[in-house]
């Protein structure tokens, strides 16, 4: 065991995990995007809109992640639709990432009962007031918690990217392995910056909750 | 170059005995190992408690593809002897599986009220009997829904193995789909082999979830 030769990897580990960090935010932010819109779409009155997202839920979390990435690498350019690999496996993460959100903000919505929103609208308030003060506070802090755990299964999903060849972290260690030929050394560095990342992550998600659902809870 | 064939077909579902098997290996020793760790996170030992959670916080925070590379590479070096890969392998899904399996259960085993071990404690039981005949069979209801989320979970992640020439279902769809250019079918054939397999399985543990709702 021999950690020496990895030393001058340094500066390809930090634009890995620049990379891995991009792709994670860039996946979360377009997933909610979609989570939002698909648990709107679940919640309202239109039936084919809601098979549709039903159908898209369904077929994304009972395939693995790293098929989708393969199909909207190696398939979508047969439809004129050629991604480099950053993009297609941002865009595969993020749909990936959008099918578990969409079902995490419906339960966020789902767990304020009726009879609170009927207390909102009994003191006079507007349908969008209700939403705002009734509705959404406890639903974010309802949701927070699976939304976070996510993100962080999210940040360990995108090293499915490195298979397409993305320049993030995973792919990085390939690199630096081919270069240095200490597999296993290297692979242990990898998993030590993956496990610094994940547990920063949970840490800052920890202090944020504590900060931002400071309220009673309800016994 | 080909065009898709029978040929094809039949090697995909061939393949999907490997698929089966690493799920099966990795329930089968990870399953143990679960219980172990679930026991030990809510074991009267504060040390054991701090060092079980350690345990599952480590492997939950890495990824599983990081896992199959560090104990593919790594069992050698560990052990100074070449093993086979599924040996290594399996040993990556066997702690995957245990680090997530445990925490379900010990969510599970939390859930029922402290109140349940005293009064299988005024019976006389010991604490296995508690355990064995109190604690478990309601635990094992609470966490049987979850249980079944993450076996769908694991037959998705055993399509990483793939990555290490394990040729079971998403491999065997690489080399398909290189041999006859048909990406599209070939992995739309694959996705829908594993949406067959996931579907049911999430289903199921939807029903389970809702039975369990509606008997509270």
């Amino acid at each position: 065991m021999n950690f020496l030769p990895l030393w001058r990897y340094q500066n390809q580990l930090i634009d890995g995990a620049i990379v891995t960090l991009e792709l994670t935010v860039i996946s979360a932010l377009a997933g909610l995007v979609i989570g939002i819109a698909g648990a709107v779409a679940l919640k309202g009155r239109i039936t084919p809109l809601r098979w549709l997202v039903r159908g898209y839920i369904e077929l994304f979390r009972n395939t693995p992640s790293l098929i989708q990435i393969f199909i909207v690498f190696f398939v979508l350019p047969n439809f004129g639709l050629k991604l480099p690999a950053f993009e297609a496996a941002a865009v595969a993460l993020s749909l990936y990432f959008g099918a578990y959100s969409v079902e995490i903000i419906r339960a966020g919505l789902d767990s304020i009962p009726r009879s609170q929103v009927e207390a909102g609208q009994c003191l006079g308030l507007s349908g969008w007031q209700v939403f705002r003060h009734i509705i959404l506070p406890p639903a974010l802090r309802n949701a927070y918690p699976a939304v976070t755990s996510q993100f962080v299964l999210l940040l360990l999903g995108t090293s499915l990217a490195s298979q397409v060849a993305a320049d993030e972290l995973f792919h990085v260690a390939g690199f630096i392995e081919s270069r240095t030929y200490r597999s296993f050394e290297v692979y242990a560095v990898i998993c030590a910056v993956y496990f610094a990342m994940a547990m920063s992550f949970k840490a800052l998600f920890a202090v944020i909750g504590l900060a931002a659902f400071r309220w009673p809870r309800r016994r | 170059m080909r065009s898709f064939s029978l040929i094809d077909f039949v090697s995909l579902f061939a393949a999907l005995r490997w698929t089966v098997a690493l799920v099966v290996l990795a329930l089968a020793f990870g399953a143990p190992l679960a219980l172990g760790l679930a026991l030990g996170r809510i074991s009267r030992f504060a040390g054991l408690r701090w060092a079980m959670a350690a345990c599952i916080q480590v492997i939950q925070s890495v990824p599983l593809l990081g896992l199959l590379f560090f104990f593919y590479f790594g069992m050698p070096v560990f052990l100074g002897i070449q093993v086979p890969a599924l040996v290594a392998v399996t040993v990556a899904y066997t702690l995957y599986t245990a680090a997530f399996l445990g925490e379900i259960w010990r969510g599970g085993l939390e859930a029922v009220k402290q109140a349940q071990w005293e009064a299988g404690a005024c019976l006389g039981l010991s604490a296995w009997q508690q355990f064995r005949h109190i604690i478990a069979p309601q635990a094992l209801r609470l966490s049987l829904p979850p249980t079944v989320g993450f076996l769908v979970q694991l037959i998705k992640g055993t399509s990483l193995a793939s990555i290490l020439g394990f040729v079971e279902l998403a491999r065997a769809g690489q080399v398909v789909s290189a041999a006859t250019f048909q990406p599209l079918l070939t992995y739309a054939l694959v996705a829908a082999i594993y949406f067959a397999l996931c579907l049911p399985l999430t289903l199921w543990s939807r029903s389970l979830e809702a039975r369990l709702d509606g008997s509270r």
